[in-house]
Formats: structure tokens, C-alpha cells, sequence
């Protein structure tokens, strides 16, 4: 029974556990429900994985409708992956909550905060797992309006602002979403996303298909927070409760940027996508600016949590980059990326959420003498900093050299030179909280001598993702396994749907040349 | 001789890195026992020489030491391979590292440091990246290690954690891992995407397939990507740290730290590029003469420094250049001589960085001008000052004669007369900056009423700090008359001789198509 | 002309996507902003209303003699946008009220002068 349906149950099982915690009532009853709900989609989530490894792909026909016509769930290793990595952020995020929210939300919220966490859960599960492109935006948006409330639960005023902005740049983007979506079906049909890829070809240069995709394109890139239409994000992420913050850094946009590769992998094709379209230089150029920009801005910023925001929406940059060299490589460097940045952003939210907790700031200058108060937190922080960086022996730097290695597979020196040197931004925009925290005496005033450490329920999460940070810095098997069947299984995937290739073209272009080879092994 | 033949010789290489790791573990936890906790500083430093004593004898057996220890990426990881020229390193670091520990715990304590096990720990920790640079056995070992040890000597940078030290950790962490991660990561992945490998080879991994022009970007790139080699214009960061407390100071930026980056320049040369490779690069001449600028330049700042650790920095990267001449001249015996000036050079300078180090603990003098007739007052700190002086400057009967004799030697056999008269200016600057400090001390008296120092208060520094010094300004004497030990270790690096007349041969038969 | 008389429902569907993006860019009011948000999102349900019938064709059930049915998908697609739309606008009011409870105001240049948010 439950092996049966394993492929929806990351879904239905945080959406109706959602009601029950806001049921539930009391903050510590719905928090342990929720811990307890967040973990068994982990399980799930893991066996899926494991499922997907070993199987391929898992279709799951939802009320018993066989695609193309049914909504249709397909797992496979590239959403399995992600989806591993969200619920357990997710639940390492929910353990951290309880204490974090005590102090950050008013009592009357606290379920209401569970509730609306499981429900984004099982909004960005749905996303994930969805093989459907209509189904996809109805996810889209329940994680979004859920993450809008989340946004809105903190004790600051400006939160509303911030969540109101969102809400206005996130509706627009889903609507833009289901505009393409809408065009796509004008011209195919079909809503199953594998069945569109089959159809798309047949009208591969139709302008409907094209306005389609740009229409996609840019709803997933205001999600995703791709440099020009990223403005919601920081004032969000500055504003929102720190344990908010800390997931949604670490897993709404990296969900988006997933959906960004599906549809271009699985959907319209590379081809399509790339060498008609010509996306992959617009991408590029957007990301390389991205990545220059937001880290000169996180450098120039007095707030923390704004600093860490603009930085990750520079890390996305990297993600865009990635896959914008369209190549198994560069794919692979994206979705380790997409991994090990949700392992750093969430340590570094964390951090900080433990600063906010017991100084009651998030400013710079509220870290200074914390290296002494609070020696976990920060020595957290600064680990999880240093892989931000790019320092060895971090997931950080497993990123950049896969980044780096994919960008010179294709002579592309200048992107390789840039990526390195975009980095070194992080080593300022870490080091001036570093060196707040570690040479700065505390100021001197009764509130700072009641400042300790946080208890290990804070501890314990943040800590956990700190030696994910290292363990996958040294360690690479499991992620880089993952991230590279699942690449290869997206170009192969790409390359099956539309087999029948142009032969002159093959030899223009080594991106074919690539996927020819991927179809021959 | 061999204390440590009851274990596997691939293991002594683990044991080498993990024993002063443990050992600064060990220092936090006896962290609150200064004696206990120095001595396990002493033991540690100790067993680790004994144990670099048994690599050096496998080594002069002819056994090759390999491990590999974890594969980060795909068929590729952290391994080592000791080679002859990571043992003479890893000889001269570890010894010193002994000398270093008597004479910080006579420093530490005699200049009432706060967070002494923090400085112990940090030191431990930066001995054990050392290590790793010494034996590792491709560039991408050596990258890490070479981060770990910025990051595990910034502490020791800011030790004083005032203003001052701040600043001077910001431009060393700044410096330092930019040009690592800007220049010397970006070499490291293009050498990777060129060859497929980061192994180091004898004759280096680079063919006659390789695009010239991009080898030649990548020789510039490795040369400033290694940023503790102090090369101009990335200089900066050395005199920034010398807000250190001076046995950092002294261990170190002039002999670990530093020397770790020169030697991964030659070790890049030698194992990546190849020697003979080099000729046919482009930028080859050009950062020699970028080399033999920094020389010269660097030691006409440090002739207008008054600050005596000012002008010990200053020296250094002069000196340092020395070492990346002697690799970039692409001749056998001239890298050689920079092999051998990363052990002379760091006896010489390290006394006398102990030197100045003993005059601040003894009088608080800082200044150059201030010391004017002390050397009566502490005969035994500035004798050593000038044997030290003296092997710096590169005459006999001191250790840097030897080094500076292969180098000149291998510049007039690369037929490059301007570097020999590089060379031989240099030893002028040096006599100029260096002599004049302990003949002062000695000879002359302080001008009337300008006495800044009281005769009667100052003394000699703690005994600790005069044995330290003491032995390495014997050292210095001592490699000058018994330096064959070296000799021969340096003759083991594959396509490297100190014998003109093989060298010829030895170019030849070092042919490039080996690896 | 037929150009635009053939495609009349793709100019209504353009025309008031612009107005609503207009009105969410330029409104200063807080509600105003919801409103054109909606108008914006109306628009795209009647693209997707708009597409599904088929010339000639009768609404999807079956009957005697008609052979040529509407596609019922879009509409029941678009019920489901319906909602999402008024959940949407939902939150939108509710924030909205809070907003007006902290700030005293649903202006918005009047309420971004009282604290320096970002």
C-alpha cells in the first residue's frame, strides 16, 4: 500500500497534516507534529531517491487517470535529488523553529506558522515531483501563498511590506507561468510535460510555442530571483523570521531553479531552447551580472540577514550559469549547486536567526564580541562562511571546481575567470561579520552580559548542516552521483523526446554532438 | 637511525601531518597547564623531526613514499608523494619548528602574551598544513593545504587583536586568498582541463601539444596565484604581518609560510612545468625580471625602514625573489640554488628575526635608531644579529654563501648576465640594511640625553630565547661547512644538479616525454 | 481588419493584461494594486476560456446529433486558477489590513517614508 503510492506521499502527507497542526493548537504539540510529519517525507523522499536510482523513472497516476490525460507524477533522479535535499532542510528547519519562533512570532502564530510550513512543503514537493505543467502551477502557488503568510508572521512591521511585495511579484510571475502554460496547451493540447516535449518538436519554430516559453521563462525567473527581477527577494528574506529565512533560502528558490531546468531540459528541449531560441547567452550574461552585482551589494549592506540575501541571489547566479553552458557538466555543476548552497545558506540563516534570538539584531554591529558570547554559533557561521567562500574542503569549493571544470571543458576562459573572480566578493561580505564578531569588544550595557549560547535545539540543525558542509566537501560521492545521473538522465531524457535530429546540424553544433553521444552510451 | 621502521613507510606520511595536528588538539586540552601544554608543544615538535628524519632516510634509499588518503572528485583526491625537494623543506621546516617552540615559550612568556594556547594551537595547526604542502603529491593537495595554512595562520597574524593587528590581518587574509583563489585555483582548473591530470611529474605534465600561449598565461597566473611568494606587486601582505608576535614572525613569515610559497613555485616548475619546458615559454623572462625588480626594490624599501621587523620583512620578500629567479632562470643549477636558499636563507633569517624578537622582550625597542650601542648591553642577540646578517648577505664563512654561489652560477650559465649582476647589487643592498644594525650596537654610544632605553634595566633575554637563537646562528656556521647532506638531497630532484658539468647531460636526459 | 476581428478575444485578453500590469506597476494604493492584480489574472483565465471553444462546437455533453463539442479542459483548468486567483487576493487584503493596523495607511510612498525599509 504505502510502496504503491510512495511517489505522492511527500505531497498529501505534509498537505493534510497541515489543518491537523493548526488544529492541534498549542505551539509544542503542532511543532513535534510537524518535526514528526517533515521527517517521514524525508524518509520518503530518501526512498525515492534510492528508487530512483535504482529504477529510472517512477510514474504515479493520480486518482487512477493514465497520463497523458491524468495528472501524472514522475520521479525521477534529478527531482528525487532535490527533493531529498528540501525535506531535509525542511525538517532540520523545523526542529530549529521552536525556539527561534518563541521569540521571533507571537504565541497566538505559532501553529499557524506550522501549518503554513507544511503546507509550502507540500507545495514545493508538488512542484518537484508534478509531471504536469498545469498541476506545476497550481504547487507554485500554494507553496508561494503559504510562504507569503510565513513571510508575513514575524514580530517587525516591515515583514508585511516585504510580504506584500512578494506577493504582488510572485502572483505576476505565477501568472505569467500559466500564460505559458496556456500557450503551450493552445498549440499541443496536452498539459503532460513529457508529452509536450514529444509535440513541442512538431511546432518547434511556432511563434505561439516561442511566446510560450518566453512567457515561462520570465514567471520562473521573478521565482527564481534571476538578477533583474530579483527586488522582491531581500527585503523578504531580510524581514521574514529568521527559521523562515532559513528555508526559504535554502530551498523556495532552488526549487524554482528547478523548474527553470526542467522546463528547458524536459520540455522545449535544448535544442529549442538554446540554439533557436539563443537563450543560453541571454542566461549567462544575466547570471554573470548577477553574480557581480548582488555580491558587491551584499558587501555594502549593514544587515546581515540582507547581506546573506543579496549573496544568494548571487549563488543563484552561479546555478543559472551552470546551466546555461549546456552541457552534462555544466548541468551537474548547477544541480550540486543547488544542493550544497541549500547546505550553506541554511547554516548561515541559522547563525544568524541564533544571533537575532539572543541579541535581539541581525545588524552588524550587534555581532561584534559574539565570538566569545556565543563561540558555536559563530564558529558555525564561520564555517559555513568560508564554504560560501569557496574554501577547500567545503561543499563550497566542490561547487566552484565543478562550475570552473565546466566552463573550461568548453574554452570558455572568461566565464571560468569570472566565476572565480565573483567569488572573491564572499571574502569580504563574510569577513566584515567575521572580523565584527571575532575583534570587536561587546558593547557594554546590562543587556549584553545576559547574552549565552543558544540551546541545542537551535544548535543541533545548525550544526548538522555545518558537517553536511564539510562531509560533502570531502565526501562527494553521493552528491556528485546524483547530480550526475541526474543531468545525464535530463540530456538523455532531452535527447529521446525529439531523437530525429537534423544531420547537418549535428556538426555545427557540439551541444548535439554531446547529446549524440549520451544517446549512444 | 630509522626510529619509526616498525611502520608502514606510507604511513609516515599520515603520521607527519597528523602529529602536530593532534598535537594542537593536544594543546587545547592542556590548555590550562602552561608547562604541560609546552610540553607537549616541545614532544610534539620533536617526535615530528624524528619522524621527517625517517622519510628523509627512505628517500635517500631510493623507496618512494605514496598514499592516497580520499578521492574528492572523480579519480581525483588528496594524496602524497614525497619527493626530494618536499623532504629538504619539510627537514628545514620541522627543525626549526623545534628551535621556534623553545624560543616562543621563552618570548610568550617573557612578553606576557594573552591566548597563549591559541597561539600554540594555530602554530601546531599551521606546522601541519606545512607538512601537507611538503609531500603533497598533486596541485590540488597542495592548493588545500596552502588554504588551510592562510587560514590557520590568520589567528596568529591578529594574535594582538588591537586595531593595528586587524588591519594587518585583513591585507594578509586579503591578499593572500584572493590571489589563491583569482589566480591560483583558476591555473590549478586550467591545468586540469588541459592535461586531465594534477599529478607532479618528473619533467612535468605539459607536451609540446599544449598551446604555448596559454602555458605562458598559466606560468604568470601560478607565479602570482601563489601570493606567499611575495612576488611584486602582491607583496603587501608580508610586512602586514608582522604585527605578529615574533615568533610567527620568525617561523613563519620567514620560514614556513613564505617558504611554502616559493616552494610551490618550484615545486610547479620542476613537476608541472618541467625545467626545460620553461625555456620555451614566453612569460618565462618575464617574471624573472618582474623577480629581479622585486629583489632590488624591496630591498631599497627596507633600507628606509627604522622598524627592525619592518626591514626583516622587507628583506625577506627581497629574498624570497631570490628563490623564484632561480626557478624561472630554467637552468639545473640555479634551481639548485633556490632549492638549497629555502634552507639557507631560512636559518639565517629566522636568528634573525629571534634577534629582534629578543630585543623587544629584553628592552621594548622596536626601532633601528633606538638600538644604537645595546650591543653591549646583549653581546650574545647581536652576535648572532650579525652571523645571521652575514649569511643573509651570502658571505663566507655562512650557509647563504652556498646558495647564492649555485644561483649566480646557473644565471651565467643561462647566459643571463643582468640577473648575476642582480645578484651581486643585491648583496650590496643587503650589506647596507643589514651590517650597519650590529655595528652600531657594538660600536657606537647613544647621543647624549637621547638614551631611549635605561642602562641599568636592561639585561639579556630570557635563557630560552638565547638558546634558541643561539643554535640556529650555529646553524648558520654549521650548513656552511657540512652542507653535502643537502647537496645530495637536492641532486636526488629528478632534472635538478648542483654539478655544472652533468648538467648538461642531465637536461638531456630528463627529456619531457617521460611523463 | 480581419487581423483584429478574427483574433477579437486575444485583443480583450491583451488589452486588459496591460491595464492590470499597469495598474499593479503605477497604483499607489495598496488595493488598487490587488485590484489591477486580479484584472491582470482575469485576463488569463478568459485567454484560457476563450481557447477552448471550438467553432460550431455545442458545450462537452453528450447529446443526440451534435457531434462537434467545446474543449471542457481550459474551463476546468480555469476554476482552479479561479481559486488560486482568490487565495491570492486573500492574502493580498489580509496583509493588507495588517499593513493599515501597523502603518495607519495604505498608501504606499506614505508608508515607506516611516521606516527604512529596504
Amino acid at each position: 500500500m504505502l510502496e504503491q503510492h510512495l511517489a505522492a506521499l511527500p505531497i498529501i502527507l505534509p498537505l493534510i497534516a497541515a489543518p491537523v497542526a493548526l488544529i492541534l493548537g498549542r505551539s509544542v504539540l503542532s511543532w513535534g507534529f510537524a518535526t514528526l510529519v517533515s521527517g517521514l517525507a524525508f524518509i520518503f523522499s530518501w526512498q525515492l531517491l534510492t528508487a530512483a536510482l535504482s529504477e529510472g523513472v517512477l510514474s504515479y497516476a493520480v486518482g487512477g487517470w493514465a497520463p497523458p490525460w491524468g495528472i501524472e507524477l514522475r520521479v525521477d533522479v534529478a527531482n528525487a535529488f532535490v527533493l531529498l535535499a528540501v525535506t531535509a532542510i525542511s525538517t532540520l528547519v523545523l526542529v530549529y523553529s521552536k525556539d527561534s519562533i518563541e521569540k521571533e512570532v507571537k504565541a497566538a502564530n505559532h501553529s499557524l506558522y506550522y501549518t503554513a510550513h507544511l503546507l509550502c512543503l507540500a507545495g514545493l514537493s508538488g512542484i518537484l515531483i508534478t509531471g504536469d505543467a498545469f498541476n506545476l502551477f497550481v504547487f507554485l502557488e500554494v507553496s508561494s501563498l503559504a510562504t507569503y503568510t510565513l513571510v508575513s508572521l514575524a514580530a517587525d512591521r516591515r515583514c508585511l511590506t516585504a510580504a506584500f511585495r512578494y506577493l504582488v511579484m510572485g502572483t505576476i510571475g505565477a501568472t505569467f507561468i500559466l500564460i505559458g502554460v496556456g500557450m503551450l496547451y493552445m498549440k499541443t493540447g496536452t498539459l503532460n510535460m513529457l508529452d509536450l516535449a514529444g509535440r513541442i518538436d512538431l511546432y518547434d519554430s511556432s511563434r505561439t510555442i516561442n511566446t510560450g516559453l518566453a512567457f515561462i521563462m520570465v514567471g520562473v525567473s521573478i521565482k527564481l530571483a534571476l538578477f533583474p527581477l530579483h527586488m522582491w527577494l531581500p527585503p523578504a528574506y531580510t524581514h521574514a523570521p529568521s527559521a523562515v529565512t532559513a528555508f526559504l533560502a535554502s530551498t523556495a528558490t532552488k526549487v524554482a531553479v528547478y523548474v527553470m531546468i526542467r522546463f528547458i531540459f524536459t520540455v522545449f528541449g535544448i535544442e529549442h531552447v538554446f540554439v533557436d531560441m539563443g537563450m543560453g547567452l541571454i542566461l549567462m550574461v544575466l547570471a554573470v551580472v548577477a553574480i557581480f552585482k548582488c555580491s558587491y551589494m551584499a558587501t555594502v549592506q549593514s544587515n546581515v540577514k540582507t547581506v546573506l540575501a543579496y549573496s544568494s541571489v548571487a549563488q543563484i547566479g552561479y546555478m543559472i550559469l551552470g546551466l546555461s553552458l549546456v552541457s552534462v557538466a555544466g548541468l551537474m555543476a548547477s544541480m550540486i549547486h543547488i544542493f550544497n548552497h541549500a547546505l550553506m545558506k541554511g547554516a548561515l540563516f541559522m547563525a544568524v536567526g541564533a544571533v537575532f534570538y539572543r541579541v535581539g539584531s541581525v545588524d552588524i554591529k550587534a555581532f561584534a564580541g559574539l565570538g566569545r558570547k556565543m563561540p558555536l554559533t559563530m564558529a558555525a557561521f564561520t564555517i559555513a562562511g568560508l564554504s560560501i567562500i569557496g574554501v577547500p574542503l567545503t561543499v563550497g569549493f566542490v561547487s566552484k571546481w565543478y562550475l570552473v571544470t565546466a566552463a573550461l571543458e568548453q574554452d570558455n576562459w572568461i566565464v571560468a575567470a569570472l566565476v572565480l573572480l565573483g567569488s572573491l566578493f564572499a571574502i569580504v561580505y563574510i569577513g566584515r561579520v567575521l572580523e565584527a564578531a571575532y575583534f570587536q569588544k561587546l558593547p557594554e550595557s546590562q543587556g549584553s552580559k545576559s547574552i549565552k549560547e543558544v540551546s541545542w535545539l537551535m544548535l543541533v540543525p545548525m550544526w548538522v548542516l555545518v558537517i553536511a558542509n564539510i562531509y560533502f566537501g570531502i565526501d562527494t560521492t553521493l552528491t556528485t552521483d546524483a547530480a550526475n545521473s541526474a543531468s545525464e538522465w535530463l540530456f538523455q531524457a532531452d535527447a529521446m523526446s525529439e531523437s530525429k535530429v537534423p544531420e547537418g546540424q549535428v556538426s555545427e553544433n557540439h551541444v548535439l554532438e554531446e547529446r549524440a553521444q549520451e544517446v549512444s552510451s | 637511525m630509522n626510529l619509526w621502521q616498525a611502520l608502514e613507510p606510507a604511513q609516515l606520511i599520515a603520521l607527519s601531518i597528523g602529529v602536530p595536528f593532534v598535537g594542537a588538539l593536544l594543546v587545547i586540552t592542556t590548555g590550562k597547564f602552561p608547562n604541560l601544554r609546552e610540553a607537549v608543544t616541545l614532544i610534539t615538535a620533536v617526535i615530528l623531526f624524528s619522524i621527517v628524519l625517517a622519510i628523509t632516510d627512505y628517500t635517500f634509499n631510493g623507496i618512494a613514499l605514496q598514499a592516497d588518503v580520499v578521492e574528492i572528485f572523480p579519480g581525483l583526491g588528496i594524496s602524497f608523494n614525497v619527493e626530494p625537494l618536499g623532504v629538504l623543506f619539510a627537514i628545514v621546516a620541522s627543525f626549526l619548528w623545534i628551535v621556534t617552540s623553545i624560543y616562543a615559550i621563552g618570548y610568550m612568556r617573557g612578553h606576557h602574551e594573552d591566548n597563549q594556547t591559541r597561539f600554540f594551537c594555530c602554530f601546531a595547526l599551521a606546522i601541519s598544513s606545512v607538512m601537507g604542502i611538503c609531500f603533497s603529491g598533486n596541485l590540488l593537495t597542495l592548493f588545500i593545504f596552502y588554504e588551510v595554512l592562510t587560514l590557520s595562520t590568520y589567528p596568529l597574524v591578529t594574535h594582538a587583536g588591537n586595531d593595528a593587528a586587524k588591519q594587518g590581518g585583513r591585507v594578509y587574509l586579503g591578499i593572500l586568498l584572493s590571489t589563491s583563489i583569482a589566480f591560483l585555483l583558476f591555473a590549478v582548473l586550467g591545468t586540469y582541463a588541459l592535461t586531465g591530470t594534477l599529478d607532479f611529474r618528473a619533467g612535468g605534465i605539459f607536451d609540446d601539444s599544449h598551446n604555448k600561449v596559454v602555458l605562458s598565461v598559466l606560468l604568470v597566473l601560478f607565479c602570482y596565484g601563489v601570493g606567499k611568494a611575495a612576488i611584486m606587486p602582491f607583496h603587501r601582505w608580508l610586512p602586514a604581518a608582522m604585527v605578529a608576535p615574533t615568533p610567527v614572525s620568525a617561523l613563519l613569515h620567514a620560514v614556513a609560510v613564505v617558504k611554502a610559497g616559493v616552494f610551490s613555485i618550484l615545486k610547479i616548475v620542476i613537476y608541472i612545468f618541467g625545467i626545460e619546458g620553461l625555456k620555451d615559454l614566453a612569460t618565462t623572462d618575464v617574471m624573472l625580471y618582474i623577480g629581479a625588480a622585486t629583489i632590488l626594490l624591496s630591498s631599497c624599501i627596507a633600507m628606509t625602514k627604522d622598524n627592525l621587523k619592518a626591514r626583516l620583512a622587507y628583506s625577506t620578500v627581497s629574498q624570497l625573489s631570490y628563490i623564484v629567479v632561480g626557478a624561472l632562470l630554467a637552468s639545473s643549477i640555479a634551481s639548485a640554488g633556490a632549492a638549497l636558499h629555502i634552507a639557507t636563507h631560512a636559518v639565517g633569517k629566522i636568528t634573525l628575526f629571534f634577534c629582534a624578537g629578543a630585543i623587544m622582550v629584553a628592552s621594548h625597542k622596536k626601532n633601528i635608531s633606538d638600538m644604537v650601542g645595546l650591543g653591549r648591553k646583549m653581546p650574545v642577540t647581536f652576535a648572532a644579529f650579525a652571523i645571521g646578517a652575514i649569511s643573509i648577505i651570502g658571505l663566507p664563512p655562512m650557509a647563504g654563501t652556498w646558495s647564492k654561489w649555485y644561483l649566480a652560477i646557473g644565471a651565467l650559465e643561462a647566459d643571463k648576465l643582468i640577473i648575476v649582476a642582480v645578484l651581486m647589487v643585491s648583496s650590496l643592498l643587503n650589506i647596507a640594511y643589514l651590517l650597519p644594525i650590529p655595528i652600531k650596537a657594538f660600536f657606537s654610544k647613544p647621543a647624549e640625553g637621547a638614551q631611549p632605553w635605561s642602562w641599568s634595566e636592561t639585561k639579556e633575554a630570557p635563557l630560552p630565547i638565547l638558546i634558541a637563537l643561539t643554535i640556529t646562528s650555529v646553524g648558520c656556521l654549521a650548513l656552511f661547512f657540512y652542507m653535502q647532506p643537502l647537496v645530495d638531497l637536492i641532486n636526488l630532484i629528478p632534472g635538478v644538479s648542483t654539478d655544472m658539468t652533468a648538467s648538461t647531460d642531465m637536461s638531456a636526459s630528463t627529456n619531457r616525454g617521460e611523463g | 481588419m480581419n487581423f483584429i476581428l478574427d483574433y477579437y478575444n486575444y485583443w480583450v485578453v491583451v488589452f486588459l493584461m496591460m491595464a492590470g500590469f499597469y495598474i499593479v506597476i503605477s497604483a499607489n494604493n495598496l488595493v488598487k494594486k490587488i485590484v489591477g492584480l486580479n484584472v491582470f489574472q482575469t485576463s488569463v483565465f478568459m485567454l484560457y476560456i476563450s481557447m477552448g471553444k471550438v467553432t460550431g462546437g455545442t458545450a462537452p455533453i453528450v447529446a443526440e446529433g451534435v457531434t462537434q463539442y467545446s474543449n471542457p479542459l481550459p474551463h476546468v483548468l480555469i476554476l482552479t486558477a479561479i481559486v488560486v486567483g482568490v487565495a491570492t487576493t486573500a492574502v493580498g487584503l489580509a496583509l493588507i489590513v495588517r499593513i493599515k493596523r501597523a502603518y495607519g495607511t495604505v498608501e504606499e510612498n506614505e508608508f515607506e517614508n516611516k521606516d527604512d525599509a529596504i
